[in-house]
Parts: structure tokens; C-alpha cells; sequence
């Protein structure tokens, strides 16, 4: 029964096809397999902890300053996130740069404190942001993969096109057009797939 | 690091412009950019806050958190800073100067939270910039911001009357123009060597 908060992240209220939000990070980071999942990762630590953490203190925090508390706590998780990437995969953080702070002011997590976690319990709210966590890491990893194997013929950095092919790739989509066409696309086949009425 | 300002502009401006090069600010880029009007005073509105923001936020940075080695209160520093000067200068545009407000007043909340603000914060530090180059490239993002925004909105007019099949009405025919105009973007590259 309580599961449907996490089942609807994925598909129904898939937080990039279904409510277009978060897009800057899903388009800019969806380069390469490796690095798409690394900042689905990211996003996703970010946005369970500030679920739960909102979800427990929503009854001591005054109405009228709720937002401000909110950003504080999400920017701790940033900040943690944030340094432990430049630690441990430093050529990551080279590639995801300025996005891995701006986590802070992505549209879903704040919208999902807002919106979820700060009326329902813990387990909800943890639920609630598992769901659009896997959904969002779900898209940027399915974008991350297609066009590294368009434009570079690679599969996290293992040859599976013929050389053929990687030496008449289509490099164009690596770059920025690329990632707004492929969106693109994909939102097309989403509406023709759910919204059709 | 060491670049000239006029580099540092058609950079900012032009080759690498920070929503069809660099990805930041798309939310409102999409949610916005319907109509000329509107999209003139959203532009108008991110030009003023980013100016405000950088302003404030490079003395915020170099004179208070690296000297007390607190740079990792970046983040949260910056965000709260930007979001109570947005409200301040709401206030006091609504209070002092009237007919500034009816123009920008209905942006301003929705800036609060708009990446490319944050965003343009974050990078003169990365990159190091003195006072003037950051001064240059907020003012050349924020101009970048203006002139995709206004162009956009001039495409999506005219796309509302264009036959486009069922699935493709709304974003995702938006995204596919924005593909095109990001193509021609990339046109610019290494417009008078300036990259940063």
C-alpha cells in the first residue's frame, strides 16, 4: 500500500519526463554512462537524507521559516557529497564540476521537501525520495548510455561498436544539441507511450 | 587567472553561453519563454540579480571565507545570502521605485532559486577571476541569458501555429528547437580565441 510513493516516482511522476524538473543536470552530466550514474548517485544521497531529515524535525520548525531551513539542510548533504567526490574520484568531479553544488538548488529536492516530506513520516518520505531517486538516476543513466554509444561507441569506457563505426561516430552527440534531441525524443515517445488520452 | 575582459565577455556572452552551451538555467528557460514580453523582463530581471549576486557574493567568499578557512560553507553561504538579498530587493523596489517592480517584481521569487544565478557565483571562483573579470562575466552571462531567452521566445510564437504531430506539441518540439539553436551555438566556437 505504501509502496505506491515509491512506484510512482519512477514512471507516473518520473521527476525529468513526467514533471520536467531537474533538467540542467540530466542534460549537462548524461555525457558518458560513467559519469551519468556517478551524478544520479550523487542527487539521489542528497535528496533521501534531506527527505528523512525534513521528515523529522517538520513538527519543531515554525511555518514561516521553513524554507530557509530547508535549504540548510539540503546544502550540508551538497557539501557533504560534494567533498567526498572531489576525495575519492577527483576525474569525476573534474567532468561533473560546478554541477555537483548546484545539486542545492535542483528543483526536486526542494519541491519533494516541500511537497512530501514535510506532511508525511519518515518511512513516506524516505520512500517517497528512494522513488525519485531511481527514477531520475533511471533517465540520466539511460541518456548517459545512449549517447556515449553514439558518439563514442563505448559502454563505461569498453569498446562495443565495430571500428567501423567509431571512427564514423556520430560525435555531434556529446556535445550540448546532441543531449537537447535526445531529450527531446525522448519526451515524445513518454507522451505518446502514458499521456495519450 | 590572468584574461582579458573582452574575452572574458564574448566568452561569457557568446561561445560558452550559459543556457545552450553550459546547461544552467533550463528550468525557467522552458517554463518562461512562451512570450517576447515576458521573456524580456525575465532577461531583464537576471541580468540585475546576477550583477547583484556576484557583487556580493566574491567579498562574501575572499575576504571572509578564505581567510577564516571556511570555504566548504560555499554552498550553503551562498544560497542564503542570494535568497534573502532577492527578498530585500523586492521589498525595497516595491517600496522606492514603482514602476521598476511592475516590470521585474513577478521574476524576482522565481530567480530566487534559478542555477545560472548560483551558478555564475560559483564559477568566477572556480575560475579565479579578479573583481573587473567577474564583474565582465556576470554582465556577459546575464546579456547571454537575455538574448537566447528572447530568441527562443520569438521560435516558440511561431511554433504554436506550425502543424506538429500530438506527441510532439509542448517540450518536446521546444527541446528539438533548442538542439537546432544550441547547433548554431556551437558556430561560435573559438570566436576571437575566447574559451575559458
Amino acid at each position: 500500500m505504501r509502496f505506491k510513493y515509491f512506484w510512482n516516482g519512477i514512471i507516473l511522476e518520473n521527476p525529468v519526463l513526467i514533471l520536467m524538473i531537474g533538467l540542467c543536470p540530466t542534460l549537462a552530466t548524461s555525457i558518458s554512462a560513467r559519469d551519468a550514474l556517478g551524478m544520479g548517485i550523487a542527487a539521489s544521497f542528497v535528496l533521501i537524507f534531506s527527505n528523512i531529515f525534513v521528515s523529522a524535525i517538520r513538527k519543531i520548525v515554525p511555518d514561516n521559516i521553513r524554507i530557509p531551513v530547508f535549504i540548510i539542510i539540503i546544502s550540508t548533504f551538497v557539501t557533504i557529497v560534494d567533498y567526498i567526490l572531489q576525495a575519492y574520484e577527483p576525474d569525476m568531479y573534474k567532468v561533473l564540476g560546478v554541477f555537483v553544488p548546484l545539486i542545492v538548488v535542483n528543483c526536486i529536492i526542494l519541491g519533494r521537501a516541500e511537497a512530501f516530506a514535510y506532511r508525511y513520516g519518515i518511512f513516506d518520505s524516505f520512500l517517497d525520495g528512494l522513488g525519485k531517486s531511481v527514477g531520475f538516476t533511471l533517465v540520466i543513466f539511460i541518456m548517459g548510455t545512449i549517447r556515449e554509444i553514439l558518439a563514442q561507441g563505448t559502454f563505461f569506457g569498453a569498446k562495443i561498436m565495430p571500428d567501423i563505426y567509431i571512427n564514423n561516430s556520430l560525435l555531434f552527440m556529446i556535445f550540448p544539441p546532441g543531449g537537447f534531441l535526445l531529450i527531446g525524443i525522448l519526451k515524445a515517445i513518454i507522451n505518446k507511450l502514458f499521456l495519450n488520452k | 587567472m590572468n584574461i582579458s575582459p573582452a574575452k572574458v565577455f564574448f566568452a561569457s556572452f557568446l561561445v560558452q553561453n550559459i543556457l545552450l552551451m553550459r546547461y544552467i538555467g533550463l528550468c525557467p528557460f522552458f517554463g518562461v519563454s512562451t512570450r517576447i514580453s515576458t521573456s524580456f523582463g525575465m532577461g531583464l530581471a537576471v541580468i540585475f540579480v546576477m550583477l547583484l549576486a556576484t557583487l556580493i557574493t566574491y567579498p562574501i567568499y575572499h575576504f571572509f571565507l578564505v581567510p577564516l578557512n571556511l570555504e566548504f560553507l560555499r554552498t550553503a553561504s551562498f544560497i542564503l545570502v542570494i535568497a534573502s538579498l532577492v527578498q530585500f530587493v523586492e521589498m525595497f523596489l516595491k517600496k522606492s521605485y514603482r514602476q521598476l517592480y511592475n516590470a521585474l517584481g513577478i521574476y524576482l521569487p522565481l530567480i530566487t532559486t534559478n542555477c545560472a544565478i548560483l551558478g555564475t557565483t560559483f564559477l568566477v571562483i572556480d575560475y579565479r577571476f579578479h573583481l573587473l573579470n567577474t564583474i565582465i562575466f556576470a554582465l556577459g552571462t546575464g546579456l547571454g541569458f537575455m538574448l537566447v531567452i528572447i530568441l527562443f521566445a520569438a521560435i516558440r510564437e511561431k511554433l504554436d501555429y506550425a502543424p506538429i504531430s500530438h506527441s510532439f506539441k509542448g517540450y518536446p518540439i521546444a527541446f528539438i528547437a533548442a538542439s537546432l539553436v544550441s547547433l548554431a551555438f556551437l558556430g561560435f566556437a573559438n570566436l576571437f580565441g575566447a574559451s575559458l
